[in-house]
């Protein structure tokens, strides 16, 4: 796939997201819109992972903690071939699988996530089982930064150091924002990368919207040999969809149907430019 | 390992439940390499020093961080590795709650749970570092079961069951030493009530350390009035052997549960609400701890106070019956 096909499907990826949430009328819009260039980016360039035979040892493993971006995450395993597209329109209908949040009865989802300040911990066990056994496939993990406030991540931080695994990817998506506000009017973070380094993670910051610096934070080996990897991600909740950008009524919003045409027209010019 | 000693005129006395976990998982471990014992700072209360030193590549400690002790086990397991998280059960049932019923229990990653010094071992430290509701909250969580085991022969056969076992299992544990309840009928069997004494007057249900007491009681009942009572070690509490119930309770006779557990969602109610519902009227009681402030001391003086004990039972059964 070129750079610019990559480019592309990032933009498909944000209108599906879209179609879905407008379709089930319910969904995480503006941290879907956030993080999913890093998703394709994870699914396309970097994560060793079969649609077709999910479940081999030696996968990637890729966690998202900040589980209700999940309509992000969804259309990115259909997107690569996990599922069906079409399962996508029984997205929080009775007996679907397709819920709120990630679950594993979907092929290509690692854990059942939704409660915040999870995910870490499990990658942390999947990274020492993976050391234990000589293996080399990576875990990658995906955090809110609304969810950083939550103690057990900081439990994780320091396990994940203690035991020097650089095969354990932390991504934050830092948009900046959550559901009441502004991170710094809620809790403030400042600042994520002095907290991480104190706590012995190599930590490199990027532009969560550009796809090949993303590619080449995730996929060129641990960012420090003997520490594991944090990678912030900045990021513009909303991302692609103008009157979506920054503003916090989105992060679960779900758009009118006038809303949702013009979120789709400029979806396509964004896509005609590229 | 640690030998046994006679200490009761009754029966022999043994050694600890969590000692026995210890010794059994260091036995399995030698050949089993997938298992794991994962620690908070709490491999010298799990009587896991000499395995830590025994298989150093064996345990993984996280510090006292318990929501991570049990997400790190989640992990593990997901990983195909065998993890037996261990810490106080006071601490891995409540302060890790959420990680037992999302990372182990919904993710189904088959992690054991070892809740040690539970229920009152503690005793004197008070109610922080007593564990009166993980029969409650985890009997509320799908995909889980709970096993608390009487004495060091179910403990072993627990640590087996729980080391094959594909599914999360949470084992409780005391600290006191246990006498063997019944050496000539060895048949523990998973989800699966065991008959320690068998009469048809009185049943006491039990789980943990107090089947001793009622095993005690029921003794005395039999030597001064000739009353016949069956002791059960209900040692699987979730599933609930519902099949043994329906059977006791087609005795006829007073049932009378016993926990070291908060009567609120323990062993009790699940027995009740189940005989109920199948439409057995037994006369029924059950004895645990009731919703107050726990009252102060050791574990015997707090069983003693609530009557989870040789004369407390003896004298319930007397007066039910006499």
């Amino acid at each position: 796939m070129t750079d610019k096909e990559l480019q592309l499907k990032s933009v498909h990826l944000r209108k599906n997201i879209l179609k879905y949430i407008y379709m089930a009328k319910a969904g995480h819009t503006g941290g879907s819109l956030s993080c999913v260039d890093i998703l394709n980016v994870l699914y396309n360039r970097v994560l060793n992972v079969d649609p077709h035979e999910f479940r081999k040892p030696d996968r990637d493993r890729y966690i998202q903690s900040k589980g209700h971006s999940v309509e992000a995450l969804f259309v990115t395993l259909a997107d690569r071939g996990f599922f069906p597209e079409a399962d996508l329109e029984t997205l929080c209908q009775h007996e679907s699988h397709y819920i709120g949040h990630p679950t594993k009865k979907v092929n290509g989802i690692e854990q059942n996530t939704g409660a915040l300040g999870h995910g870490l911990s499990i990658g942390v066990g999947e990274a020492i089982a993976a050391k234990l056994d000589g293996k080399t496939h990576r875990i990658y993990t995906l955090l809110g930064d609304g969810e950083l406030p939550e103690g057990s991540n900081w439990e994780a931080f320091l396990s994940a150091a203690h035991y020097k695994l650089d095969n354990l990817y932390a991504i934050l998506d830092y948009n900046k924002q959550q559901i009441t506000g502004n991170n710094e009017e809620v809790m403030s973070l400042d600042s994520v990368r002095d907290k991480l380094e104190s706590f012995g993670w190599a930590v490199k910051e990027v532009d969560g919207h550009n796809l090949i610096a993303l590619e080449e934070a995730l996929n060129k080996g641990p960012l420090v040999a003997g520490k594991p990897s944090f990678i912030i991600a900045h990021t513009v909740k909303g991302k692609g969809v103008s009157y979506m950008e920054g503003n916090i009524k989105w992060h679960h919003g779900v758009p009118t149907a006038e809303q949702y045409q013009l979120a789709m027209s400029e979806l396509q010019e964004a896509e005609a430019l590229i | 390992m640690e030998t046994g000693k006679i200490k009761s005129k009754d029966l022999k006395m043994g050694l600890a439940n969590q000692v026995v976990f210890a010794n059994t998982l260091e036995e399995l471990a030698e050949t089993n390499k997938d298992i794991l014992v994962v620690t908070s700072d709490s491999r010298g209360s799990g009587k896991l020093v000499p395995f830590g030193q025994k298989y150093p590549d064996q345990i993984v400690e996280v510090g006292i961080a318990e929501q991570n002790l049990v997400g790190v086990a989640a992990g593990l397991a997901s990983a195909g590795k065998k993890p037996f998280a261990v810490s106080p059960a006071c601490f891995i049932t409540a302060r890790s709650l959420e990680q037992i019923k999302n990372d182990v229990a919904y993710s189904d990653n088959p992690a054991v749970m070892v809740g040690i010094s539970a229920g009152v071992s503690y005793g004197a430290l008070g109610t922080t570092h007593h564990s009166l509701h993980d029969f409650a909250v985890l009997r509320a969580i799908n995909n889980i079961s709970i096993i608390a085991p009487a004495d060091n022969y179910e403990t072993e056969q627990a640590v087996r069951y729980a080391a094959d076992s594909n599914k999360p299992v949470y084992i409780r544990l005391g600290k006191k030493p246990m006498p063997s309840l019944k050496e000539d009928d060895l048949n523990f069997e998973f989800g699966k009530g065991r008959k320690i004494t068998e009469g048809k007057d009185l049943v006491f249900i039990a789980s943990g350390e107090t089947v001793y007491p009622a095993w005690l009681a029921a003794k005395e009942l039999e030597d001064r009035h000739g009353i016949k009572a069956t002791v059960v070690s209900m040692h699987t509490i979730k599933p609930l052997d519902t099949d043994l119930l329906d059977s006791l309770a087609e005795y006829g006779a007073p049932i009378i549960t016993v926990e070291e557990h908060m009567v609120n969602g323990g062993l009790g109610e699940a027995c009740a609400s189940h005989l109920m519902q199948k439409g057995h009227r037994n006369a029924f009681v059950m004895v645990g701890i009731p919703d107050e402030y726990t009252v102060t001391g050791s574990q015997v003086e707090i069983f003693n106070y609530y009557g989870i004990s040789k004369e407390g039972l003896y004298s319930l059964g007397k007066e039910m019956l006499l």
